[in-house]
């Protein structure tokens, strides 16, 4: 039987808290923003690295970004992972999800062989969960979504996980490869590994791959790729809010309060 | 530029809406996808579809037509009565190519998002994920998707102009729904499904639904958030007196305070309430969102410094501990005095 691989697809965003829009470009000023990996990615790294810790085999992160992203990534190497491959070229800027997940998948074949691709539930810039099942349907692989749970069976080929649905949740079973995104807050993800740190960020290996490296058709990657264009950007107007503050003793405020329900809810 | 698999030349002037069902109830956030699409196929002089899976359907599609559908596609088959990706996708693609709708809208619910994002790539078409708002664009017959990123800081218009179906997704509560007449003329479509149990690689072991909570449409949402993480029971006592919901900020659902189904904000729920009481929250951009649309929002937190004052109507500069035993009690006696 041979080893198991798993490879875990990874982005670098920035902290949503420091994004700005630039009203009079009406960009996003992405200078002076910290970046972080995509706190759901890592809930995904820490399944893929349990099941490593169970079964052996190794993991490989995914990433497509400008080469900025490669000391994020190595961190991820520090945690447990084998090897980094990024895919980067000016060619996939403005990538909207067909065009990334088309990308993305370019990158997975290029891997070889390969038992499960973890992704995060969705990225805390865009926040759309679109990538996983897209990357499935690329792929033509079965798909798992919003797991909490996952058990494999090596020998059977099989994956089993726990599914968030509304009001509920579903065990499925689905046959390997798949495509599986774990939901944000399942597990604590483990520190970086100190004994390995010093080799993650000098000797870890990491591939750049390019547009070519990927034999990626050239219509189908960035902007010329991308179906949807974004026509405006703004900062989000907040509705204004009165501000009120309201003093006293608890039981005053209590009261204070009783008496801003009735008006509210008449 | 890779072309989708009908473009515009080829479309219906037709919307169509994915109608979602749970034992014999199509979901709130498909009848509010029903309510708005009216809306904009009213603007604009076009049909308005929804389209249903399951088995025995009949009676959802009468429901379906009280939020104003013109037409509904019926898909009827053992198999597709519990949702799976293979079967549901295969369906919908077959129909879709059928019929070449103009706009596909969605509920963002599990298999809504599933289902929309691996169809998006199937017709190599785009995708806009959890809009905050849409509009057709009489002009150009172009869907106009308002979508907000991170954590809702920012907003974008979206559009896609070659591309067919422009599809969509909506967060539950997004819209509101309102019944109407049904349409002088409406129409039952029964299409032709073909399964065979060979094409499902998703096996469903178990499935377990509870009752399903629906906060996003409940008039009184009492939140709780990291300074009320030992104040679960005062906060449910709460809701119970003001006939409300309890709702929570990520972290106390991610600790287990709170279950998963009454997270709000910019991965849970999207509220809009008339009153949101938000108990020891600090106010992050996540959260914000999801009580954005509140008529009132009232707050109390110790620290006079946190965030969710910015987005406050009244604010209580106090420890949520001494003012929730001291709001029940007033409370219970009110309640009290009028049921003497």
């Amino acid at each position: 039987m041979p080893e198991l691989h798993i490879v875990v697809c990874v982005k670098v965003v920035p902290k949503p808290e420091e994004i700005r829009v630039d009203p009079r470009t009406r960009q996003l000023d992405r200078l002076n923003v910290r970046h972080e990996i995509n706190p759901p990615d890592m809930n995904a790294l820490e399944v893929a690295l349990g099941l490593k810790d169970r079964f052996g085999g190794s993991v490989s992160i995914l990433s497509m970004g400008p080469p900025f992203f490669e000391p994020y990534l190595r961190a991820c190497l520090a945690m447990g992972a084998d090897h980094i491959y990024l895919l980067s070229d000016p060619a996939f800027g403005g990538a909207d999800t067909l065009a990334t997940t088309y990308t993305l998948a370019q990158g997975v074949r290029k891997i070889g062989r390969v038992d499960v691709v973890f992704c995060g539930e969705e990225s805390s810039d865009g926040a759309t969960g679109q990538v996983p099942p897209g990357l499935a349907e690329w792929l033509d692989f079965a798909q798992l979504t919003l797991i909490s749970k996952i058990d494999l069976d090596l020998p059977g080929r099989l994956a089993r996980g726990r599914r968030l649905i509304i009001g509920g949740y579903e065990y499925l079973e689905t046959p390997l490869p798949c495509v599986v995104s774990i939901k944000s807050g399942c597990n604590e993800p483990r520190f970086m590994d100190y004994r390995i740190k010093l080799w993650a960020f000098s000797d870890g290996r990491i591939t750049i791959w390019d547009a070519s490296a990927l034999d990626a058709d050239p219509d189908a990657i960035g902007l010329p790729g991308s179906p949807t264009i974004v026509t405006e950007l703004a900062a989000a107007p907040s509705k204004e809010r009165k501000r009120i503050l309201l003093e006293g003793s608890p039981q005053e405020i209590a009261q204070q309060l009783t008496g801003l329900f009735k008006e509210i809810l008449r | 530029m890779v072309s989708s698999l009908y473009g515009v030349d080829q479309e219906q002037k037709e919307i169509w809406v994915f109608l979602e069902q749970e034992k014999g109830n199509l979901e709130s956030v498909s009848l509010e996808l029903l309510t708005k699409g009216r809306e904009m196929a009213d603007q604009i002089g076009w049909g308005l579809s929804g389209f249903i899976l399951g088995e025995d359907l009949e009676s959802l599609a009468h429901q379906a037509f009280n939020y104003g559908a013109d037409q509904i596609y019926l898909a009827s088959h053992p198999l597709l009565n519990t949702f799976t990706i293979e079967t549901y996708s295969h369906v919908v693609f077959e129909a879709v190519m059928e019929a070449r709708p103009s706009v596909f809208l969605y509920g963002a619910t599990p298999n809504g998002r599933d289902l929309a994002a691996r169809l998006a790539v199937r017709f190599r078409t785009g995708l806009n994920a959890d809009c905050t708002d849409l509009r057709l664009d009489t002009q150009g017959d172009l869907l106009v998707s308002e979508v907000s990123g991170f954590g809702g800081g920012v907003l974008a218009l979206i559009e896609m102009r070659h591309h067919r179906p422009q599809m969509a997704t909506v967060r539950p509560g997004v819209f509101s729904s309102s019944p109407t007449t049904p349409r002088k003329k409406t129409e039952i479509i029964t299409i032709p499904v073909s399964l065979t149990e060979d094409m499902i690689q998703t096996r469903i072991l178990e499935r377990v639904v509870g009752e399903v909570v629906d906060l996003s449409s409940a008039p009184v949402l009492i939140a709780g958030g990291r300074g009320s993480d030992n104040a679960f029971q005062m906060l449910q006592e709460l809701a119970d007196l003001m006939e409300g919901e309890v709702g929570g900020t990520r972290p106390l659902v991610d600790e287990g305070y709170i279950p998963r189904e009454r997270q709000i904000g910019q991965t849970g729920v999207v509220c809009s309430p008339k009153l949101s009481l938000c108990c020891g929250i600090s106010g992050a951009f996540h959260f914000i969102v999801g009580i954005d649309k509140a008529n009132t929002v009232i707050s109390i937190n110790s620290d006079p410094d946190a965030p969710i004052f910015e987005f406050s109507d009244y604010c209580v500069v106090a420890d949520v501990h001494q003012v929730l035993p001291a709001l029940i009690k007033v409370l219970r006696s009110m309640q009290e005095v009028s049921n003497a």
